[in-house]
């Protein structure tokens, strides 16, 4: 086992570098740095620039230096915790992101919680209800889940939860919770926001998942084994949850890594829409305004979260499927 | 009683049955087996597909949507950039038949404006005695077809002097029923584009990475593990923000299809790869490598025709992810800029919760793409039944 998870985590060491290199090449792709942009903005404010002084922040930077170079550096830079420098908000990245991060991981967590709890019970039931009414209806609405862009559903969730509670969703707690320590209060004003993100986000990925489970689900059902288990008088509910479930869980686990990035890039958009303090917003001002330190980690960032969610769905389904955990061993 | 036999050892009638015989007729086959034994691949897998109710229906609906866009300016009542200065904000108008219990034939009513002058709020009332009739190819908004050359001629348009905005109008007082449908021109082409690129990436990758494997294939698997794993929809925004803000609009539409296709082709890539794999050790291949084919003649000539249906099933399956990135990109207002009118940029409008609470019938075009994806959705499932008929 131990064994298994080493490997498993060196593997991901070629992909983050790979992925790295990718960002690095996204954020340089521009035409100028964030300092032309910066010189003609203030110029178009008919206010004179110090060139001197902008030179000097770009050697600091080492912004003279050859890209290749540039990515060593950030890359080691990053290894050791170091993020670079906003040149936007003037404070090094790590000052900026701070909280983003963990909302973004909060919000992720749970919509994969809400995806399980409302795919599970609803995929067993379209599976052994094969064509019925429930199964159309069902397979229906998760269709229109798919089919629905996340953020119209945003906009339109919006405005019904401000008709029907007269609540004003958006934002991921109470704007005075904002520059807050964390506290029972805070935590509470973003338990009640956290849920309306999460549906949206949660659509798509719970539609997909209904459809694998079902899928997958209905292959097991028509298995030897199971008329086996019936015809020797095990009862229907019994023989559901002893076998095909098992095997069908396995699936449910290794499902995250494709569900994942979905769920990620659901949430950004989603974010910019109901503007929540995540990391959606920040990363569209700051590609715009080519503050590439800043945008460049929130890539890496994301990609990251996927890489590791990935890993975990992969040691838990080692654990649990032993199949796998034992692959390549002699079988004996 | 006389018995039929003859009796116990008298001689049998010498008999010959003179209907003619043929040997094979238990072997023959029916007229039904003979045609579907007969039939070409296409017409099998047509056979096959045609079965597929929904998905026959919803190859139906997009035939008809791609139809539209030819002529969007004949369909669409308005012309594109028609600002009603006098009808701003203006309420979906519907279409009545009867009026006080007779029948007149499509009309609608006549509108008057009052502003509500606390709130600024136009309120349109429906004028019940003045009866609009529709008319049919008729002549109204001018246009230029295509940028060849002007008309005028429009399927259906208000009456003389009269309004008929069957789906309400935007700030500007344009039609958005006309603008929907001006807009299904770039949203539905784009997909379309977009899956060409990555078809042909997906195709040539994935290919060379499958037949010649070896070290091409290992990198190839890599990038196409760590695309996979990156959330799509952040990578779109990188490369879409860093288009430069003075590239023209078209050249813009250029670069966002190359951008959805730039990261959708590893799914195709993936599965010619695994195809290719098992292929290339056929003994069709290796007559072809004897007679001296080069690696891209087998890969596009003998091999992928094999399957190519598969191909095209899991492309139709990856449109809709397109024409929603499209839409949310524009929405973000990093995608397709005005004056292009797309559905994600007539979704700008209703941007915000006021807009819907106020004025919902902007939110129209949602319907459209809804439907655009449902339809892919099930014309995908369809078609990958169908790619193998045999089964």
């Amino acid at each position: 086992m131990l064994r298994y998870i080493l490997w498993r985590i060196a593997a991901m060491v070629p992909t983050l570098l790979i992925i790295s290199a990718l960002v690095f090449t996204i954020i340089e792709l521009p035409p100028g740095d964030y300092f032309e942009s910066y010189v003609s903005e203030i110029k178009a404010q008919g206010e004179g620039v110090d060139m001197e002084q902008i030179e000097a922040l770009r050697k600091e930077y080492g912004f003279d230096q050859p890209a290749a170079l540039r990515y060593v550096y950030w890359l080691g830079g990053m290894l050791k915790g170091d993020f670079g420098y906003s040149f936007e908000y003037e404070l090094p990245v790590s000052a900026v992101v701070g909280d983003r991060l963990w909302l973004t991981i909060l919000v992720s967590f749970v919509t994969i919680i809400f995806t399980w709890l409302i795919a599970f019970p609803i995929g067993i039931y379209s599976a052994t209800h094969q064509y019925s009414w429930g199964d159309y209806g069902l397979s229906l609405m998760g269709l229109i889940g798919i089919a629905i862009p996340n953020f119209m559903l945003a906009l339109i969730l919006m405005y019904f939860a401000n008709i029907w509670f007269g609540i004003s969703i958006g934002h991921l707690m109470d704007q005075k919770y904002l520059a807050e320590p964390m506290s029972w209060a805070k935590a509470k004003s973003i338990l009640e926001h956290i849920w309306i993100p999460v549906i949206i986000v949660g659509a798509a990925g719970t539609a997909g998942m209904i459809r694998r489970l079902r899928a997958n689900l209905l292959d097991e059902l028509q298995k030897q084994y199971v008329v086996t288990a019936r015809a020797k008088g095990l009862s229907p509910m019994r023989t559901l949850v002893k076998y095909p479930l098992r095997m069908a869980l396995n699936f449910f686990i290794s499902d995250i890594g494709s569900i994942l990035p979905a769920i990620i890039s659901g949430a950004e958009i989603t974010a910019i829409v109901l503007s929540l303090e995540t990391t959606g917003p920040m990363l569209i001002k700051a590609l715009q305004s080519q503050d590439m330190y800043l945008a460049g980690s929130f890539l890496m960032f994301l990609a990251f979260l996927t890489v590791i969610g990935v890993l975990i769905s992969d040691i838990a389904l080692a654990i649990l499927d032993p199949r796998i955990r034992l692959q390549g061993r002699s079988t004996k | 009683m006389t018995s039929f036999l003859p009796a116990p050892g008298e001689p049998l009638p010498h008999y010959v049955s003179t209907a003619p015989f043929d040997p094979y007729s238990v072997e023959a086959m029916t007229d039904e087996q003979v045609r579907v034994n007969q039939a070409s691949q296409l017409r099998l897998m047509w056979w096959k597909f045609r079965r597929h109710r929904l998905a026959l229906a919803s190859g139906i609906f997009l035939a008809v949507l791609y139809l539209s866009i030819v002529a969007s300016e004949f369909l669409a009542p308005y012309n594109l950039h028609t600002r009603n200065m006098d009808y701003i904000y203006a309420p979906p108008q519907a279409v009545h038949l009867f009026h006080e219990g007779k029948f007149v034939g499509p009309f609608v009513y006549g509108r008057t404006m009052t502003l509500d002058m606390d709130t600024l709020k136009r309120n349109y009332t429906d004028d019940t005695k003045d009866v609009q009739r529709l008319r049919f190819f008729c002549r109204g908004d001018s246009y230029r077809f295509w940028g060849l050359f002007d008309s005028n001629v429009h399927l259906v348009c208000p009456a003389e002097g009269g309004q008929a905005f069957f789906l309400g109008t935007d700030r500007l007082g344009r039609d958005v029923l006309s603008r929907i449908i001006y807009g299904a021109r770039i949203s539905l082409t784009i997909g379309l584009l977009g899956i060409t690129v990555s078809f042909v990436l997906g195709i040539v990758i994935g290919g060379l990475a499958g037949y010649h494997g070896g070290v091409f294939d290992l990198i190839v698997q890599r990038v196409i593990e760590v695309l996979q794993s990156i959330p799509s929809i952040p990578l779109w925004l990188s490369l879409a923000a860093i288009m430069p803000a003075t590239w023209s609009p078209i050249l813009i539409y250029l670069a966002i299809t190359i951008i959805l296709g730039l990261l959708d082709w590893t799914g195709l890539a993936r599965a010619v790869r695994s195809k290719l794999l098992a292929l290339r050790e056929e003994d069709y291949v290796l007559a072809a490598q004897l007679m001296g084919a080069k690696s891209s003649r087998i890969i596009g000539r003998h091999l992928v025709p094999g399957f190519m249906s598969h191909l095209i099933a899991t492309a139709t399956i990856s449109i809709p992810g397109m024409i929603l990135g499209e839409t949310a990109l524009s929405f973000l207002g990093l995608g397709l800029r005005p004056p292009i009118t797309s559905w994600g940029i007539l979704l700008t409008e209703a941007k915000s919760v006021s807009v819907i609470a106020f004025y919902p019938w902007l939110l129209f075009p949602t319907i459209p793409v809804i439907l655009v994806i449902l339809a892919f959705n099930f014309l995908g499932d369809g078609l990958r039944d169908a790619a193998d008929p045999y089964k």
